[in-house]
């Protein structure tokens, strides 16, 4: 039914996963030396958007269902997490799980009313649910509304590792960030995922082959919003501090830049997307100010024209291979 | 004094007052929506911006523009270009930006609309829904760098000044001037789409757009112009809005959420319904403000969510 | 020989210790609200005034390299907290100020103190960052609630104003602007019957200012500032509420808002500020230099004074201690020893909680006929001298302070 992911003509090419692998490889090396030039505290940043970036592109790029609420994830999980670790007093490690779990179920009760539709319904629909969200945490107490919960503790993770010393810190989320990456590519090769391309590219015929397509498309929809509140969870732990920013719709919009960027339904799309746009927003926006928004408004008007497939579904579709 | 629930009548009608005027800037702005969603299958994610660049609009045609002009210094063989702003007074009233804003920015919409829409032509609509996102942040961007954000100021017309004592309350003339005056346009459109051969066309190019064209009527041009007459549509509702609310860059993203939600709330493509139901939410709205305030924001995409729940195609929509 | 070379050794040792750690480098870190709802009584024009107080101070021609740096916090605590670490972490930065917006100031005092910077604050209000949120590395300077509070609450209330309903900006600081106010309301025989929680920004204030009106409250006080009091101001005028015999209560008020109002709608409006362009030769002077040098010829405002002023009594501190440290609870320390004298504040001190004393001023908006010259807006109602302006340090919540 959805065309959103011009990609799904690649993946009919030789889909051999020895690219994505030693793509993977580059990447996860990359990233463990990286904190050595560049400062951990932005590559952390970088990384939990990209985990973001990448649970939103497993809805929309592999499922066909785009999602401009998924900010509620992201920031409903970070505020339980500072919150649990903050108030409560609990364990980091505890904290983010907990934040996750809530992304989840928060995940499963907006499911159920979003799948009712499809295409721009559901996108109207995911959009008011998280504004819906975005005023409650505005208004609810433990959150602070605009000043948000500050000075959370990074605590010992399992009573042995000290968060606050930022390389342990920055190797945990480093760690978290490459879990959440293979949960999702696992998802996507397996029969779950076959199951789910299938829904994408004719949704009647999955139907008739006798699958409960609600029910698969509910599952992708509570996966993809638990990985968000994983992202969002650690977030607040490394960041120590919680905000309305992450829960706002302009959190929804960027995301949704990052993966249109970078390509949809590709894997290293997202990522590749968030550490551009993550990058622009922090060294250009001192020199550029509120010229970022028109750049990325332009970036939003150029992609939908002419670069559909993202940077890394082009260089894929140019090396016809699958990334 | 009759009381309801530890509310007296008089803040209850009070309040019923301020929501029919914020209702009427929901309907408005739902109907542009509902038009070009319903004719066209776009989403106009734009509609935001382009309301406050309505309100921009009626600001510079009562203040002016500052036009960049370029002249050459200098004597002695060397001429310097020098780039300077001259500062044009237009001084146009109220009354006449109602009519021109419209015209104006209807006009940018007709080109965005041959310019960048056409080419999303046959593609999924939600191609059309993430460019027209990605021009409101272009549009709003724009105007925050040049205007900051704190906005301009814009007097209310002289005619419409002061208040009327209707014993509840003062309500001021020119709120009550919008109300009117947005309840004219809404039902003039309806009346326009539904009852009318124009809007019979309309109608029958979106359902079947290769027939309708064979009868030699030119489609695409009937495309723009109705895009245009949408976005003319916002901009009338920025021009109502800027001696009220500040004008401001951010205006446009505040209010978008809310009148998505009404559309979604009416049907997507229904007319009547996002009039109906644009009235109904800014009156529901004023009400939880006296009862709950707290939850005044969300009650909104509560009702959305119900509706939902119980009719998915939207209170006067058709199963899409 | 060997006597030589050890001595020489140990001469340079010194020397090297010397030079790490006190040096004429100087970096300021400008931290503001620069594109939205308070930009006009902070921003770029606070900007500015920092950079005037490094010119003032003379000690660039003295050989001391003194960089100034700013950014936009767009009013969000996690923006403002991420630069500010960068800041510390990466750029080297001393001290930090402006800050407007409580929370962000909050938010930001946590960072300075992990970091042991400095932090000069006047854009903020809120009385916590000198109570219960006070660090030894915090310097609150132009103003705070509980001097906005005391100054116009009081002299309100003194009037026949006892029954008060706010209209509150929902977060840090409105509340404390709130909870301050109502303190001395009822302290002088007043009562709070209502208030309204607004969201930060909200455009149309119609229905609480509805509220305001049938709680039949003699003052309608507004617990909001920037371009929030502006607005509640202008349809406050629209529907009639000082027409209906209610008084409006501007808790916080800048030069810029009575600019952006206009004198016909601003007229009458009595508020407590600490500073006034054309209260003396001193100010006059400051500010004469001052909007020759902003975009729209506007003369300074109480945050943007106060970001010179504290500016330049740091660099001041700085030469007398011969070097910057880089130790930023010493130099807060030294500031404190030192008593303060500048051309727009005049004489004052700064407490052991972070608080810096000056007097404050009961001020009334001119009406229009009254107002002579572009800016001549306030007239002067009375002077609230220092050691009853801020909030006595017997009452202070601040762990700095030995009862």
């Amino acid at each position: 039914m959805s065309q959103m992911s011009p990609t799904a003509e690649i993946t009919g090419h030789a889909h051999s996963g020895r690219d994505e692998k030693i793509a993977f490889v580059i990447m996860a090396v990359l990233l463990v030396v990286a904190p050595l030039p560049v400062y951990p505290f932005f590559l952390m940043q970088a990384l939990c958007i990209a985990l973001f970036a990448c649970a939103f592109n497993l809805l929309v790029g592999y499922v066909g269902l785009l999602s401009f609420g998924h900010a509620m994830f992201l920031g409903s999980a970070s505020y339980v997490s500072a919150h649990t670790a903050k108030v409560w007093g609990l364990d980091p490690g505890l904290a983010i799980l907990l934040g996750a779990a809530c992304s989840a179920l928060l995940g499963l009760v907006t499911g159920a009313l979003a799948i009712r539709r499809q295409g721009i319904y559901f996108a109207m629909i995911t959009l008011a649910l998280s504004q819906m969200i975005y005023f409650f945490c505005l208004e609810a107490p433990f959150t602070h509304g605009e000043d948000g919960i500050q000075s959370v503790p990074q605590g010992l993770l399992l009573h042995v590792f000290d968060l606050s010393n930022q390389t342990i810190l920055y190797y945990f989320v480093l760690a978290v960030f490459l879990f959440g990456f293979l949960v999702i590519y696992r998802t996507i090769n397996s029969p779950f995922g076959d199951v789910l391309k299938a829904i994408r590219e004719n949704e009647p015929r999955a139907i008739s082959l006798g699958y409960r397509v609600d029910q698969y498309k509910l599952a992708a929809f509570v996966l993809s919003a638990a990985l968000a509140g994983l992202a969002g969870a650690t977030k607040a732990i490394f960041a120590q501090n919680a905000s309305l920013t992450d829960v706002q719709f302009s959190m929804s919009g960027e995301v949704v830049l990052m993966t249109l960027l970078g390509g949809m339904g590709t894997i290293y799309g997202p990522v590749i997307g968030a550490i551009l746009i993550v990058t622009m927003q922090q060294y250009l926006g001192q020199y550029l100010g509120q010229w970022v928004t028109v750049i990325q408004g332009s970036i939003f008007v150029v992609c939908v024209l002419v670069l559909r497939r993202g940077i890394v579904g082009e260089i894929a579709h140019f090396f016809k291979r699958s990334l | 004094m009759l009381s309801i629930l530890g509310i007296s009548t008089q803040q209850l009608f009070q309040q019923l007052l301020v929501g029919l005027i914020n209702g009427s800037f929901y309907a408005l702005l739902s109907l542009g929506l509902a038009v070009i969603f319903g004719m066209l299958n776009i989403v106009n994610f734009a509609h935001g911006a382009l309301y406050m660049m309505g309100a921009f609009c009626a600001f510079f045609l009562l203040n002016g523009v500052d036009l960049p002009t370029l002249h050459f210094v200098g004597g002695d063989g060397t001429w310097a270009p020098v780039v300077s702003t001259v500062h044009v007074s237009l001084g146009i009233s109220y009354w006449w930006a109602l009519l021109l804003a419209p015209l104006l920015v209807g006009a940018f919409g007709a080109l965005v609309e041959r310019l960048l829409l056409k080419r999303l032509a046959g593609l999924d609509p939600l191609y059309g829904l993430l460019l027209t996102f990605g021009l409101a942040l272009v549009i709003q961007g724009v105007f925050q760098n040049y205007f900051g954000a704190s906005g301009e100021p814009y007097p209310i017309p002289k005619e419409l000044t002061g208040a009327r004592n209707l014993g509840f309350m003062f309500l001021p003339n020119y709120r009550a001037w919008v109300i009117v005056f947005s309840a004219i346009v809404c039902f003039s459109t309806w009346f326009l789409i539904e009852k009318t051969r124009l809007g019979a066309y309309l109608r029958a190019a979106t359902e079947n757009p290769t027939l309708v064209r064979a009868f030699g009527i030119n489609v695409p041009r009937m495309i723009t112009l109705t895009y245009a007459f949408g976005i003319s549509l916002a901009a009338l509702a920025g021009v109502l809005a800027a001696p009220i609310y500040q004008v401001r860059p951010a205006m446009g993203a505040d209010i978008i959420s809310v009148v998505f939600a009404v559309v979604v709330i009416g049907g997507m493509g229904s007319i009547l319904g996002s009039i109906v139901t644009g009235f109904a939410l800014g009156v529901i709205e004023g009400l939880t403000k006296v009862f709950y305030p707290e939850a005044s924001n969300t009650v909104v995409f509560v009702i959305m969510a119900i509706v939902l729940l119980i009719k998915p195609a939207g209170l006067f929509g058709r199963t899409a | 020989m060997k006597s030589t070379c050890l001595s020489a050794l140990i001469a340079s040792l010194l020397l090297t210790t010397a030079a790490i750690a006190d040096d004429k480098i100087v970096k300021l870190g400008e931290l503001d609200d620069q594109s939205s709802l308070y930009a006009d009584s902070g921003g770029p024009g606070s900007v500015l005034a920092v950079n005037m107080a490094v010119e003032d101070s003379g000690l660039r021609d003295k050989g001391w390299t003194i960089d100034v740096i700013s950014a936009d916090h767009l009013n969000k605590p996690d923006v403002a907290v991420g630069i500010a670490r960068q800041w510390f972490d990466v750029d080297k930065v001393d001290a930090i100020i402006g800050v407007q917006n409580s929370g962000t100031a909050l938010a930001v005092a946590g960072v300075v103190k992990e970091k042991n910077g400095v932090l000069l604050v006047s854009g903020a209000a809120s009385s916590d960052l000198t109570g219960k949120a006070c660090t030894p590395n915090t310097i609150h300077w132009a103003y705070d609630t509980y001097a906005l509070a005391n100054g116009t609450g009081k002299a309100i209330v003194k009037q026949g104003g006892d029954t008060w309903f706010f209209i509150t900006a929902d977060y840090a600081f409105g509340h404390a602007l709130q909870r301050d106010t109502t303190a001395v309301v009822e302290a002088n025989g007043g009562k709070v019957i209502g208030a309204a929680n607004v969201p930060v920004n909200t455009a149309d204030f119609s229905s609480f200012l509805l509220q305001a009106q049938s709680s039949k409250a003699k003052v309608v006080g507004l617990a909001n500032a920037g371009g929030d009091t502006t607005n509640s101001i202008k349809q406050a005028a629209e529907f009639g509420i000082v027409a209906g015999g209610q008084k409006l209560a501007g808790l916080l008020v800048f030069i810029s808002n009575i600019h952006a109002l206009g004198l016909d709608i601003a007229q009458g409006l009595t508020f407590t500020e600490t500073f006034y362009w054309d209260m003396n030769d001193g100010t006059r002077a400051f500010s004469k230099r001052f909007s020759d040098r902003m975009k729209n010829h506007a003369e300074p405002t109480m945050v943007q004074a106060g970001d010179y002023a504290s500016t330049l009594d740091y660099l001041k501190t700085l030469e007398v201690m011969g070097g910057n440290p880089h130790d930023g609870a010493k130099v807060v320390a030294k500031m404190k020893e030192l008593p303060t004298d500048d051309p727009l504040f005049g004489k004052g001190t700064i407490r052991i909680d972070g608080r810096k004393i000056h007097p404050a001023y009961l001020f009334e908006v001119k009406k229009p006929s009254e107002s002579k010259y572009p800016w001549d807006y306030y007239k002067l109602l009375a002077t609230i001298p220092a050691d009853e302006a801020f909030r006595p340090l017997a009452q202070s919540e601040c762990p700095l302070v030995k009862k």
